[in-house]
């Protein structure tokens, strides 16, 4: 089984025998590969439909919820690690989730798509449109991306949250990095896997 | 009509009742012994050469051993979870050797109030003794081990049935692959014990009752057993799921005149309730809902739902409707964080149907959908 890429990033963050949470873990695929290549226990979040069938026919433990619903009847650090990918732009208070995410687990790991990309920038400032992209394909008007936000306002929310970032990689929409995306990330990076923990958990 | 049903490829088609005899003393959770029991059971599908295929069904309140397929050809109505299980069903019974019985303290054939007591020779009526969830599973037990089947590739039941999957879990950790718990929850709140208790209250007060002896005194408390069914089934049925079936429809008289008005509801339950008072024993009722009220596995282990999950071996399924509120949704989802917790395999699926409690019987496509597929990713089926 080959593993879409951004998960490929995510799961070399993720160390071998962990018990983790994937929160909005969609068909289940990096629950699958971490369960096989790396001993993982794994637990996925999902509310949709279709992706949670998807996960009880590959065999991945799967709850239905809402996210938004709240992660407080999770005990603090019940899992090894916490994964978000591409969801956060989705949550309604994307704040309490990252805080919940970090009390859950020692290491917390979030994915989301760059809107501060140059080519994003461009087209609002030229065409005075909303940006389309490969990794934005949705119209404005009919999107489950309610909390678009750039590298840049991530960061300043973990800032004013006291959420420690201990790793950050930046990628383009094929999921490979290059020089400039690390030199000016908020401009040419399109996705942004981070590592984050509370103050203070080890790192 | 009936005949497509019979000739349907997805049917289970005919099938035959048996019993098992087993020999005493059967020692139950009361303290009380039984000196022997029968219990009614049927099996559906081929048992595989290594036994690794067999599923075993748990019924609810008033369900029993004929859960699929018809015993004769002019019979209406095929088993009580036909819609579940037969060849290319979510029970799929091309593979697996599905197993389904009536309990200990039933009232279709399984030793129960109704049966004669060897000791007086008389039926036992009141004096047969408290049955509870862990005596239906060991009894289950005895059954399985006369069957040959070592292990159960899955234990899946609704309502009173889960609770019965949850309890073999806990009981026989190492003969259940997965247990499967449909509308169902650890314990029962106040409220449910209460609608209980009203129901228990209808049939005890009924003058053809007689303190449990109806069958020696030639009655049958068939207006205590109506109202009994009428309270249980507005409960396992939705405010929405009602509105949408009946609404306001009159069936008869006239609302300008307010004269002899019988909403289409009223005369629906009363059919239930007639229906029910003819084919079910008011005794087994009382018994089966103090095995409800009763049940509370995590009561040995300090109510903790954690620890009591961290005994159990098997994968869990739960699989609640949203507009259950016998046993809510919250229920389920409570076992299966605890599950999670506990470091169980859990999967939690939360059906959204209009049809309340009742829905674990009914064909609701995305649940079928989901509990086919589980199922189907099981070991040891053929």
């Amino acid at each position: 089984m080959t593993l879409r890429a951004d998960l490929k990033l995510i799961a070399g963050m993720v160390p071998e025998g962990a018990r983790v949470l994937d929160l909005g873990c969609g068909d289940g695929a990096l629950l699958a590969w971490l369960a096989e290549h790396r001993g993982v226990r794994g637990y996925g979040i999902e509310i949709d439909e279709g992706q949670i069938t998807r996960c009880i026919a590959r065999g991945v433990n799967v709850l239905e919820r809402d996210i938004d619903e709240g992660l407080l009847d999770f005990p603090t650090d019940g899992f090894d690690v916490v994964v978000m990918a591409e969801t956060l732009q989705a949550v309604r208070k994307p704040g309490i989730v990252l805080e919940q995410m970090v009390r859950i687990a020692p290491r917390s790991i979030v994915t989301f798509p760059n809107f501060g990309h140059w080519r994003c920038r461009l087209e609002l400032a030229t065409a005075g449109r909303m940006p389309m992209a490969r990794h934005l394909p949705h119209a404005w008007h009919d999107t489950p991306n309610i909390h678009l936000c750039t590298f840049a306002d991530f960061e300043a929310l973990c800032d004013a949250r006291a959420l420690t970032i201990y790793d950050r990689k930046v990628v383009n929409a094929q999921y490979q990095d290059a020089w400039y995306m690390n030199r000016w990330p908020n401009l040419f990076g399109t996705i942004a896997v981070y590592g984050l923990r509370r103050p203070g958990a080890a790192p | 009509m009936a005949e497509t049903a019979h000739s349907d490829a997805h049917s289970v088609g005919l099938v035959k009742a048996e019993q098992a005899d087993f020999s005493g003393p059967f020692p139950l959770a009361s303290g009380e012994t039984l000196s022997a029991y029968s219990l009614m059971y049927e099996c559906y599908g081929e048992l595989n050469a290594e036994r690794t295929n067999a599923l075993l069904i748990c019924h609810a309140l008033s369900g029993h051993h004929h859960a699929a397929g018809y015993y004769d050809l002019e019979e209406p109505k095929p088993g009580w979870w036909d819609v579940a299980i037969g060849p290319g069903k979510a029970i799929d019974t091309r593979r697996f050797f599905v197993v389904a019985l009536n309990n200990l303290g039933g009232c279709h054939g399984s030793t129960g109030p109704a049966s004669l007591n060897p000791a007086t020779g008389r039926p036992y009526g009141p004096d047969f003794p408290t049955v509870t969830v862990p005596d239906w599973v060991r009894a289950q037990a005895a059954l399985a081990d006369r069957l040959g089947i070592e292990r159960w590739a899955a234990v899946v039941g609704g309502s009173l049935g889960g609770m019965q999957a949850i309890q073999w879990a806990l009981s026989y950790p190492a003969r259940v692959g997965a247990a499967v718990a449909i509308a169902s929850t650890p314990r029962l709140s106040a409220q449910n014990i209460a609608f209980n208790e009203i129901a228990r209250q209808a049939i005890t007060a009924d003058p053809d009752f007689h303190g449990g002896r109806y069958l020696e005194a030639g009655t049958v408390p068939t207006a205590g057993l109506r109202l009994a069914r009428m309270l249980g089934h507005v409960t396992y049925q939705s405010d929405d799921g009602l509105r949408e079936k009946f609404g306001r429809a009159v069936r008869s008289g006239d609302l300008d005149i307010l004269q002899d008005v019988q909403f289409q509801v009223e005369s629906y339950l009363q059919y239930q309730g007639k229906s029910f008072s003819r084919r079910f024993d008011a005794n087994t009722y009382l018994l089966m809902t103090r095995a409800l009220d009763y049940f509370d596995p995590a009561r040995a282990y300090g109510d903790d739902l954690v620890a009591t999950f961290a005994a159990m071996q098997a994968r869990l399924l739960f699989i609640s409707f949203t507009t259950d509120w016998r046993f809510p949704s919250a229920r389920s989802r409570e076992m299966a964080l605890a599950a999670l917790r506990a470091g169980r395999e859990v999967s939690y699926v939360d059906v959204e149907a209009a049809q309340g409690h009742d829905a674990f019987l009914l064909p609701v496509p995305r649940y079928l959908d989901v509990l086919r597929t589980y199922l189907a990713g099981l070991e040891g089926q053929s």
